[in-house]
């Protein structure tokens, strides 16, 4: 019962798709984006849950320092900012220029990991020693995580979008597309962790 | 729709009416009511019940009239009548259900109310910086009975709950008492302190109809007023682990003679107003 | 309509995807061999779930713990849980029947995401695999279904992290599924197709999608704190380090109540499509149905902490998720006023298809009823964590959801091989089903009233008799689904050939051949702006109620 076979339009239709999905595969990267953002969503309303009820026990280290993170704010506000660049320049088919961008955004992304590691190693307090200590490390390890993953798809969007060879062109923008979306993702959630974990 | 029709549809309504209305008062489902509590259960059950058979045995009787009235006989090829809405049906269908369930929410709520649910918490540490956890009582039934000041117009007996892998400890401060069994007297209100040990369990006594979740560094408070006496089951009723079905301890509910008697052969200090 | 197929030429043939039945054990991007991957691998694990179903009612045929040692029946409730939950019931009412239909409904050749949709299915074997394994290998999860800790993190460890795993496996797959249905039914619509002119399923899966990307995340979140917990004694949920057991059922319940509607939306989509073919009726108030699927999806996310009354909540939480709870009760009333309209002077044929989708009906008012009645606080604090709940959503996710897999499976079963199932066996199955199954669930209502608790393996000999009445319904159960595993396999083989269209029905699936072409269709997909256009006016009914002359809409 399964000898039917494919019908002539078929070949065309699967060569047509990268270009004409290239919308629907942003709509879909957005929808995941929502649920991922979801998953910070449960941790804050966790973090402030802890905060509201559980009282530190009183022997118990948690204190934060403003200087770093707010620098750590600085430069993934920045790379946002430097990442819409590299896309403009990708649209004008500068290639070069889209490259130089890129890595500049990849750096300031390392930058970040840099200086949270700096911030992991010299708190005053460990993954387990309280509620909200493991809270922080949690939350902001999995956001790092996410940061890791951004910079690791710029820089193969960066080798991808060498002017000879490289396969994202303004043709095909779709991956620097989707790779800046997750970036300002990142960046905004960041925002949100930074006022609820450093602010509040 | 002709007028003698819908005479029929309004008789069988008053029908299905009064006998889920019978069903509701008539069929007992429940164990003896042995609290004060119980009986106000009782009372929203029986509405309930009433509410809930007269919707059901509806539904079933329309769906087993459709199924039988309109269903395909031999030799038949139609299709049925093209009806695909009415707004007025709608609007009804709507409405009567939002006005049921707005009655059982507000019914319900003076239920609860009665049961002393709905009494404010005292909520001593909401400050992070306050470090008594002990002051941090969570939701239960009625207010929690401050231990310390047993002399005062509230008159309840304050009993605090130790719930542990697999097993009940009862705790009476008045005359240090520690017992595996709970021991009140008829007629009084006694005031609960619950806390677990290790895991989460459940303190219920399905003649009392409460339950309250016993619950590791969140003590929880539990009120209620015996008024059979007799002996009952206290279940655990909250997964704590392979033994969790054998968790087991009872209450025996005495006239307040006897409570006295267990009481003073019990007691470790004596206590004047006994 | 018959269908014209284009002479076979061999260099068309995509070398990556297998033709003939190995391709249901390939990565295959065809949405319908995904949509059947789904059903049989889920059917699978129904049966494994009813195994463990069938232990349990064993073991509490007895009042005493003697069927399996006490900490075994834990692992075995806990399995039958997850299995049915995350490995039956939701992989099959969205993956299974979402994949096979969606992509017809909005006139598309496939999903927006075939290979995504590859990758979602492809998750589930093995995290099924792992956490049956765990079973055998260390000893499966003992905290049920829900993990609550402190419980979950003081059992054995190791059978816990693999179920974690597995479930947050499960959970991924089922965010990407979601991804890809509400991608498909808003971006790939067929050009003139508008959103209020999509069969209801359409609707329904948008929905449920909507809160399996809402809410599934949270639970996964939540996993892998709880897994901290356990692994690296972080103490989140830990009182004992500081933690708070409570805020874990808050984000437990965040995800596992909508998950609920997650598991029954679909089978109200799956409904709405069977009932007007078979009645020979338009489905009654198409809009209406929309929005109170809508509504439904967003009061099924404020009304989570309906299972934690005990759980110390303070009272206004309670007097509020009581009030929204309750309103859920609107909008599904709609529905089922709906359908009962829609059934209401229709042509009915009393086949399968349409047997199960009433006993559906009727099993579901009765599990909706309880749940308002547990929706009240007073009520639930007697019989929360008693067989009340217990026979509460075995009535809505067996006689709601399961039910409407049977019947969808009576409907769509020609549509899928091309060939008629047995009818007598069909009606035979379906009562032994319902009779079983009200055996079996009823009796436990009782049960709860009167002092049974959940989750345990012993419980007082006064409840012996109600107890194996019930089990004796599990047995009349597990024997029903031999008829039905009996007419599946036979009719594949030497069933009567349906045709295209058996049951002349009018949405997009049947406007092909029967089984559809890799494709969906030869040619251009048709228009259907009017999926229940059946029916006849009334001076046409009239006639045709004396003269029986063949008037069905559908015959072109
Ligand atoms: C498919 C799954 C499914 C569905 C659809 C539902 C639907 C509902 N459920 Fe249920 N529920 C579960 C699966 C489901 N449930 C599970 C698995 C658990 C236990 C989890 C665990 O602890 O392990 C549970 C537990 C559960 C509880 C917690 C009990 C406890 O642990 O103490 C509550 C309490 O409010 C509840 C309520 C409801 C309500 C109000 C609905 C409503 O949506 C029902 C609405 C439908 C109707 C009411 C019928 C049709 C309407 C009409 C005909 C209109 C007229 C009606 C009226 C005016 C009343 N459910
Ligand atoms: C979601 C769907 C679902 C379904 C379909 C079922 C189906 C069944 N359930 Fe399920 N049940 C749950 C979901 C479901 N359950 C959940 C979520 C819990 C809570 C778990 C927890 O507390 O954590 C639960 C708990 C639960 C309990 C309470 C356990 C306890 O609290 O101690 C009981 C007890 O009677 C029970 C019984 C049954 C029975 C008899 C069936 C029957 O309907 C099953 C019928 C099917 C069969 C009998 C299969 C037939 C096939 C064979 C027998 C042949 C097998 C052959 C081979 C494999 C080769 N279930
Ligand atoms: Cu203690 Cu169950
Ligand atoms: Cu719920």
């Amino acid at each position: 019962m399964t000898t039917l076979t494919k019908v002539n339009h078929d070949s065309d239709q699967h060569a047509a798709e990268n270009h004409e999905h290239a919308d629907h595969r942003l709509f879909g990267l957005a929808t995941f984006l929502v649920a991922d953002g979801m998953t910070f969503a449960g941790f804050f309303v966790a973090y402030l849950t802890f905060r509201a009820v559980n009282p530190l026990l009183p022997d118990a280290v948690y204190e934060l320092e403003l200087p770093l993170p707010t620098l750590n704010t600085v430069l993934l506000l920045v790379s946002s900012a430097t990442f819409h660049r590299a896309g403009q320049a990708l649209k004008r088919d500068q290639a070069e220029q889209c490259q130089r961008w890129l890595l500049l955004t990849a750096g300031l992304g390392l930058a970040f990991l840099a200086s949270q590691m700096v911030e992991y190693f010299t708190l005053p307090f460990g993954l387990t020693d309280n509620l909200y200590a493991s809270t922080f490390y949690a939350v902001t390890g999995f956001h790092g995580l996410h940061v890791t993953l951004g910079a690791l798809m710029i820089l193969i969007v960066w080798w991808q979008s060498r002017s000879s060879g490289g396969r994202i062109t303004s043709q095909n923008p779709f991956p620097l597309e989707a790779a800046e979306l997750y970036w300002h993702f990142v960046d905004g959630i960041w925002v949100i962790l930074f006022i609820i974990f450093y602010l509040l | 729709m002709s007028i003698p029709s819908i005479i029929r549809i309004l008789l069988l309504g008053i029908i299905l009416v009064l006998g889920g209305l019978w069903i509701g008062q008539n069929v007992n489902l429940l164990p003896v009511d042995a609290s004060l509590n119980a009986a106000v259960y009782d009372e929203l059950f029986r509405v309930l019940f009433s509410i809930g058979t007269i919707l059901f045995l509806g539904i079933l009787g329309l769906v087993l009239f459709s199924l039988i009235k309109f269903r395909r006989r031999p030799g038949q090829q139609g299709d049925g009548l093209a009806l695909e809405g009415n707004l007025s049906l709608e609007v009804f269908w709507t409405a009567v259900p939002a006005v049921v369930v707005l009655f059982i929410g507000l019914y319900s709520f003076d239920i609860y109310d009665r049961m002393g649910g709905m009494v404010p918490l005292n909520h001593g540490a909401h400050d992070h910086q306050q470090m008594d956890m002990q002051q941090n009582i969570w939701g239960g039934i009625g207010a929690n009975v401050e231990v310390s000041n047993t002399d005062n117009a509230l008159a309840a007996l304050p009993v605090e709950v130790t719930a542990l892998q697999y097993a009940f400890l009862f705790h009476y401060p008045k005359g240090d008492i520690i017992s595996g069994e709970l021991h009140v007297p008829k007629g009084q209100l006694v005031s609960l302190r619950l806390e677990a040990k290790d895991v989460i369990h459940a303190f219920w006594v399905p003649e009392f109809r409460i339950k309250q979740d016993v619950i590791p560094g969140q003590p929880t408070v539990l009120n209620f007023t015996a008024t059979k006496t007799g002996r009952y089951s206290i279940v655990c009723a909250e997964l704590c682990g392979p033994y969790h079905g054998s968790m087991r301890s009872a209450v025996v509910v005495d006239e307040a003679d006897d409570y006295n008697t267990w009481f003073s052969n019990n007691a470790k200090t004596t206590v004047s107003e006994a | 309509m018959t269908a014209a197929i284009p002479p076979t030429s061999d260099e068309q043939l995509d070398h990556l995807q297998p033709t003939g039945w190995l391709r249901y054990f390939s990565f295959s991007l065809d949405h319908k061999v995904i949509g059947l991957q789904y059903l049989v691998c889920g059917f699978i694990f129904y049966l494994i779930g009813g195994l463990l179903g069938g232990a349990i009612r064993i073991e509490l045929a007895s009042p005493m713990s003697d069927f399996m040692a006490r900490d075994v029946y834990n692992q075995v409730l806990t399995l039958h849980g997850t299995v049915m939950i995350f490995l039956w019931i939701v992989p099959v009412v969205n993956g299974a029947f979402g994949n096979y239909l969606i992509p017809f409904y909005v006139g598309a050749r496939d999903m927006a995401f075939p290979r995504l949709n590859a990758v979602a299915f492809w998750m589930i074997p093995p995290a099924g695999l792992m956490l049956i394994s765990s079973y055998f290998i260390t000893g499966a999860a003992q905290s049920g279904w829900t993990a609550y800790p402190p419980l979950s993190i003081t059992t054995p460890a190791a059978g816990q992290i693999l179920w974690i795993l597995s479930v947050l496996f499960l959970g991924g797959s089922s965010i990407f599924g979601g991804i890809n249905f509400i991608a498909t039914i808003l971006k790939l619509r067929r050009p003139g197709l508008k959103l209020m002119q999509l069969p209801m399923y359409c609707w329904a899966m948008l929905g449920t999608s909507i809160l399996v990307v809402l809410s599934t995340p949270v639970l996964a979140g939540t996993l892998i704190l709880l897994s901290f917990d356990i692994v690296v004694h972080t103490g989140f949920f830990n009182p004992g380090l500081g933690g708070n057991a409570v805020v874990y059922q808050h984000l437990f319940w965040f995800y596992s109540h909508p998950a609920v509607y997650i598991m029954v939306l679909p089978a109200f989509g799956l409904v709405s499509e069977i009932l007007p073919a078979h009645c020979r009726k338009p489905l009654f108030g198409y809009t209406t149905m929309v929005y109170s699927i809508m509504t439904i999806v967003v009061l099924g996310l404020v009304v989570w902490a309906h299972h934690m009354f005990t759980s110390g909540t303070p009272p206004w939480m309670r007097l509020f998720f009581t009030i929204a709870t309750s309103f859920i009760a609107v909008p599904t009333g709609i529905k089922f006023f709906n359908w009962l309209a829609t059934l209401w002077g229709g042509r009915i044929s009393l086949n399968s298809a349409v047997l199960f989708s009433c006993g559906f009906i009727v099993n579901f008012v009765f599990g909706g009823i309880t749940g308002v009645m547990l929706a009240q606080v007073p009520f639930d604090i007697h019989v929360h964590d008693t067989y009340f709940v217990v026979a509460h959503f075995h009535y809505v996710v067996y006689g709601g959801s399961v039910f409407v897999i049977f019947a969808a499976i009576y409907h769509w079963y020609p549509k899928i091989t091309g060939r008629m199932l047995n009818e007598h066996l069909g009606r035979f199955h379906f009562l032994i089903t319902f009779i079983g199954f009200n055996l079996c669930f009823a009796p436990q209502h009782w049960l709860g009233l009167n002092g049974m608790p959940r989750r345990v393996a012993e419980y007082d000999p006064q409840f012996t008799f109600i107890n194996q009445l019930s089990s004796a319904g599990a047995l009349l159960m597990a024997l029903s689904t031999l008829p039905f595993l009996w007419n599946v396999v036979q009719s594949a083989i030497n069933g009567p050939i349906a045709g295209d269209n058996p049951w002349k029905a009018l949405t997009p699936e049947w406007l092909t051949s029967s089984p559809p072409p890799v494709e969906n269709w030869t040619g251009e997909a048709p228009l259907v702006t009017e999926p229940y256009g059946y029916g006849v006016t009334e001076e046409q009914f009239q006639k045709t109620a004396t003269n029986n002359s063949d008037r069905r809409s559908s015959d072109q």
